[in-house]
């Protein structure tokens, strides 16, 4: 046996992300981060509605509470607005994308088997692709607040954080919000995370790992708004999306959160377990 | 009182399914019993009982304590079975009845008269002192509590303060004093005028007693004769009567708190025009002054007549709290305050505003434990009484439920004085009356002159929110045009208001609710003095904070066991995998077959050996085999018989022995965003080993790619991607290379070049399996060769074995005899 070898320094973490990040699907989805603000900013300094609304403001995202109303108030309520508006669809789709073309793309490139003759344990793949994927993921969604931040700095100029549901946040309590709120959209997106990832092992096809995730967030959404399924829909894990509502109450209602980021991280939990007891007896036929 | 909303109908029979179901299967089954039970006098005049309808709930174990439910207006017995059964599984044996002139229940409606409704309930109380079931305190006295909202809740505190048998109370959403319940008057420190008719909410009140089965439509329904001559006088003539005076003080609360002992719980409905929060803490109060030492918690719950939120069920578990505490000896009940703040939190389910529940140790008052002066400023302005009291601002629909001050919070054109605070520096909570002092004058001496006063808060964008709608009438009998100064207690209310919102009090001359002075009017109001008083109460809000780390350390024992058994089905190799035999040989397959998923048999009964220091050749046409057999060397795919051992170990998914080894397998794999020399160091550092063992200088020149080798891969030929690939296998010099058809898109000085790198490769013990199907390659390239067909092998050795004996011929000769017999075989 080579004297060299050591499995547990096979694949640094270093390495994955080298491969990973000089990626364009890495880089544009770093650069639709980057526009996301900037097209809001533009829409709405140069929209057809730019001029003063009368009072009220428009109420948008549903619900009695007009948060997108304030999110020309300055930039830390500028930053949760575009927190609502990404974590809907651009950020799942970017940690799907991270999360579910990891394996399936090494797969489709062939260098699948390569890095595992090498070899690279096939759990320690996992693990490593894994971390790398969420770190990625992660990395965007702090991308996307410190990038709202600056843009709405620029575009609004400061301010305290407005509450719709009322209350105002000095800076150092919203940086406090907007880091729960930043942590729990992560964590809320481990669901999708976990099914790409999933997907991933089990398909070759990277963009069917990625839209699969997608997929089933879109379909779970959706039974969401059946109001007929009733309290079912409690425990569909998209149903508690929108708790990071709860940071911005006077006072922190976690309970919401918590119950959003159990039902995540658990599904997050089976679909890599199972992840995992796949990819240990999959044949890589690749 | 009045029939509870269906919705609260539904959330009951909900509640109670649930916990039926949740109950069931342990086989706690109370059981509940019809009877009719004589009561109080039927009439003055008519001395014989009236027969009430009632029902018994028994618990499991008895003796137990007794619980006494009444309903409300317009219900019966039925409607407080949900209730009732719960508080049955919870240990009680409840009764609850028809009162009278309600549901089955003989005799007329006399709204909680001590002679007639209150001595029912006494004689329920005598009737419960003879069961059996029922704990006894002395003969004839029963342990009872006595629960009810509205009616019933009045009928509690009633009987509560006279019948001195009764050991707790609980009422909802009732009225302390009659009179200042229909007769509204918010203006502070005695005023001698009656206050403003609330037409609407007693006409709907009188209408539901007025629906009488037997006799059909009549004038007074089963109201008793008093009471519905008390209603007319009322709502035809505007005027109350001292017989009606005395009718409403002798069914109030107020008559009896002086002597209530009792432990008692009271809630107030946020949301209630009707019995607003100022009845409930007069109650508490007259209680407090009459007896300091018994205990009283105050709820403010979010509903109440108006609608608002439905908390019937916690407020009956409140309830239910109580009971356990003073009549079951349970964990003692505080008599904390808890309020609900309406909007406190956000729903995640449709971004809408929540309510949470704040708490303070004692109950402060109305008026706050302390009071914040906020400055309010606004001109004199004069407002119009139109005439016939129409139109008329709209806060309220009896009946309907749901307060309209979101709705309608336009005021009407003419009809209304304002005045704003400027922007606050914080954030306010309101909790309880705010007091605001006014200067009034007619441009005319008039008589009987009604206004409305309410504060609301209006955000910096301009929206104004009005707290359930709720305003506080003003009644005075004359004004002239000599300014006269008032001070008005707002109605009680929990609301908060945010840094930078304006508090704006608004006097109005209409709300259709109420009884309105006919004749046009036209009144100057001002500030008289320009502050509100706001009164505060220190709060903490009742977390639920327990519940979210429990939904998160739910998780933890989910994740453990996933984590468990994943280590558990972790692939083994059977045995050590170790054969001390085999150090030495590169490669020994034994037994070695797959069969696929579906049942095709790739590779069945192969055994080979390779020894060190060959050029292996695998030869084999399509579908022989070789492939499958190449990925199972690497530990891509697992054999489903037999084995493989590369130097002594044997091969599995990522086999550390798999170091020794190089490969190239169904062409290469790169990167394609990366350049050829970047993949190759990537790939050397994804090995997990040191710089110094790659050789990759050696390497990179075995792939002779020249400036080629820093542009991106995505850019390469087949032949250049096909030489980085053997490049990369070559990295490390691994003792034995596997290389799967090399020589794909190489031109002949390539090929030829390849086969010079490959002699040169082995010269220093190391191996090289390569497969191919080109033979003459095969030939000049290797020493040894095993052929695969099929599957299976078929023939091994070295060539020169294979060709010995057969001179002139060609390794493709032999190659097509043995594979072609094997195909005859395998047709015969």
């Amino acid at each position: 046996m080579s004297a060299g070898y050591r499995a547990s320094a096979t694949l640094p973490l270093r390495v994955e992300l080298i491969r990973q990040l000089r990626r364009r699907r890495t880089i544009i989805a770093f650069l639709l981060i980057v526009a996301l603000p900037l097209i809001v900013v533009a829409a709405v300094k140069f929209g057809p509605s730019a001029e003063p609304s009368n009072g009220g403001g428009r109420r948008f995202g549903g619900g009695s509470l007009d948060l997108v109303g304030l999110a020309t108030s300055g930039a830390w309520n500028f930053t949760v607005t575009m927190i609502f508006f990404a974590s809907g669809f651009l950020l799942l789709i970017i940690v799907a994308l991270f999360c579910g073309d990891t394996v399936a793309n090494e797969a489709s490139w062939s260098t699948l088997r390569y890095l595992l003759a090498a070899p690279v344990p096939r759990r320690r793949l996992l693990r490593q692709k894994l971390i790398i994927g969420l770190v990625l993921s992660l990395v965007a969604i702090v991308a996307l607040v410190v990038l709202s931040y600056v843009i709405g700095l620029i575009a609004f100029g400061s301010g305290a954080l407005a509450s719709p549901a009322g209350g105002v946040f000095t800076d150092s309590q919203a940086l406090f919000r907007v880091a729960i709120i930043s942590g729990f959209v992560f964590v809320s997106l481990l669901f999708a995370a976990g099914i790409a990832f999933l997907m991933s092992v089990w398909t070759d096809v990277p963009l069917g790992a990625v839209g699969t995730a997608v997929v089933i967030v879109i379909v779970s959404n959706i039974l969401d708004a059946i109001s007929a399924l009733g309290s079912i829909r409690e425990w569909l894990p998209t149903h508690y999306a929108n708790a990071w509502l709860g940071a911005l109450a006077t006072d922190i209602d976690w309970t919401s959160m918590a119950r959003g980021a159990a039902y995540s991280i658990v599904a997050f939990a089976l679909c890599v377990g199972y992840a995992v007891y796949r990819f240990d007896r999959k044949d890589i036929v690749s | 009182m009045l029939r509870r909303r269906s919705r609260l109908t539904a959330a009951a029979v909900s509640g109670a399914l649930v916990a039926a179901i949740a109950l069931a299967p342990t086989g706690s089954a109370s059981t509940s019993e019809g009877a009719e039970i004589p009561g109080g006098p039927t009439s003055s005049s008519d001395a014989a009982p009236v027969r009430l309808d009632t029902a018994i709930f028994l618990p499991d174990q008895t003796p137990a304590p007794a619980v006494l439910l009444a309903h409300g207006f317009g219900g019966s017995k039925e409607s407080l079975s949900d209730q009732a059964q719960q508080l049955a599984d919870r240990g009680y044996v409840v009764l609850t009845y028809s009162a009278r002139g309600f549901g089955r229940s003989s005799g007329q409606i006399s709204v909680n008269s001590p002679d007639f409704e209150v001595a029912d309930a006494s004689a329920l109380i005598d009737y419960l002192g003879t069961r059996a079931e029922v704990v006894q305190d002395a003969p004839g006295d029963p342990r009872v509590g006595v629960a009810g909202g509205s009616y019933g809740g009045a009928l509690s505190l009633l009987l509560g303060g006279t019948d001195q048998r009764v050991d707790a109370i609980a009422a909802d959403i009732t009225w302390n004093d009659l009179q200042s319940s229909l007769f509204g008057q918010s203006i502070l420190g005695n005023p001698v005028a009656l206050g403003a008719f609330k037409k609407l909410w007693t006409g709907w009140f009188f209408s539901v007693g007025l629906l009488d089965p037997v006799n059909g439509v009549t004038e007074c329904g089963r109201f008793s004769p008093d009471w519905c001559a008390a209603y007319i006088d009322a709502t035809a003539y505007g005027r109350v009567s001292p017989a009606s005076q005395q009718l409403m003080r002798a069914s109030s609360p107020v008559s009896v708190t002086g002597q209530i002992t009792a432990p008692t719980f009271l809630s107030a409905g946020e949301a209630d025009s009707l019995f607003p929060i100022a009845q409930a803490n007069a109650t508490a109060e007259q209680i407090r002054a009459a007896h300091p030492q018994t205990p009283v918690k105050m709820v403010w719950q979010g509903g109440g007549h108006d609608g608002g939120i439905d908390e019937s069920d916690r407020i009956q578990g409140l309830m239910a709290d109580w009971f356990d505490t003073y009549l079951a000896g349970g964990a003692s009940s505080n008599t904390s305050f808890e309020v609900t703040l309406g909007g406190g939190a956000i729903s995640t389910e449709d971004s809408s505003a929540n309510p949470v529940v704040l708490q303070a140790s004692a109950y402060p008052g109305i008026n706050g434990s302390s009071r914040q002066e906020v400055a309010l400023a606004g001109p004199p302005q004069r407002v119009l009484s139109p005439s016939g009291g129409t139109p008329a601002a709209i806060t309220v629909l009896p009946g309907l439920g749901g307060s309209l001050g979101s709705l309608i919070a336009m005021p009407l054109p003419g009809q209304s004085a304002m005045f704003e605070s400027k922007p606050l520096d914080a954030p306010l909570t309101i909790i309880g009356a705010t007091a605001a002092s006014l200067r009034l004058s007619s441009t005319v001496p008039v008589d009987d002159v009604v206004l409305f006063a309410s504060l609301r808060v209006v955000s910096e964008s301009g929206r104004e929110s009005f707290p359930q709608g709720l305003v506080a009438p003003i009644r005075l009998d004359r004004l002239g045009t000599e300014p006269l100064d008032i001070t008005i207690n707002l109605p009680a209310i929990v609301t908060t208001a945010n840094a930078g919102d304006r508090l704006r009090l608004v006097v109005s001359t209409t709300d259709s609710a109420y009884r309105l002075p006919e004749r046009p009017a036209l009144y100057d109001i001002a500030l008289a003095a320009p502050a509100l008083a706001v009164p505060l109460v220190d709060m903490v809000q009742v977390r639920s904070g327990a519940a979210a780390y429990w939904w998160l350390l739910g998780t933890l024992p989910i994740i453990a066991l996933i984590v468990a058994l994943l280590a558990w089905k972790r692939p083994r190799l059977a045995g050590d995998g170790q054969r001390p035999d085999l150090d030495a040989i590169p490669l020994a397959i034994e037994g070695l077959g797959k069969i696929y998923k579906g049942g095709y048999r790739a590779v069945d009964d192969v055994s080979f050996t390779v020894p060190q220091g060959v050029v292996l050749g695998l030869l084999g046409p399509n579908g022989a085999g070789k492939t499958t057999t190449m990925r199972m060397m690497m530990g891509l795919i697992k054999p489903t018989e037999g084995e493989l051992f590369v130097f002594g170990q044997r091969v599995g998914p990522g086999s550390p022995v798999l170091a020794r080894v190089g490969a190239l397998v169904e062409g290469a794999g790169f990167l394609p965003h990366l350049s050829g020399r970047e993949n190759l160091d990537l790939y050397w550092r994804a090995a997990g080993r040191g710089d110094e063992e790659s050789y990759l200088d050696e390497v990179l020149e075995i792939a002779d790619l020249g400036t080629a080798i820093d542009r991106k891969v995505r850019a390469y030929s087949q032949g250049m991607r096909q030489r980085l690939g053997i490049a990369q296998a070559m990295l490390g010099k691994p003792d034995l290379l596997v290389l799967d058809e090399p020589t794909n898109g190489l031109d002949p000085p390539q090929i030829r070049a390849m086969r010079d790198v490959l002699h040169e490769y082995v010269e220093g013990g190391r191996t090289v399996i390569i497969s191919s199907h080109m033979l003459s390659e095969v030939e000049q390239t290797c020493t040894d060769v095993v052929v695969m067909h099929r599957g299976r092998l078929v023939a091994t050795g070295t060539v020169a074995d294979l060709l010995s004996g057969r001179t002139g011929q060609r390794l493709e000769d032999v190659f097509l005899e043995i594979v072609g017999s094997d195909l005859t075989v395998g047709q015969s």
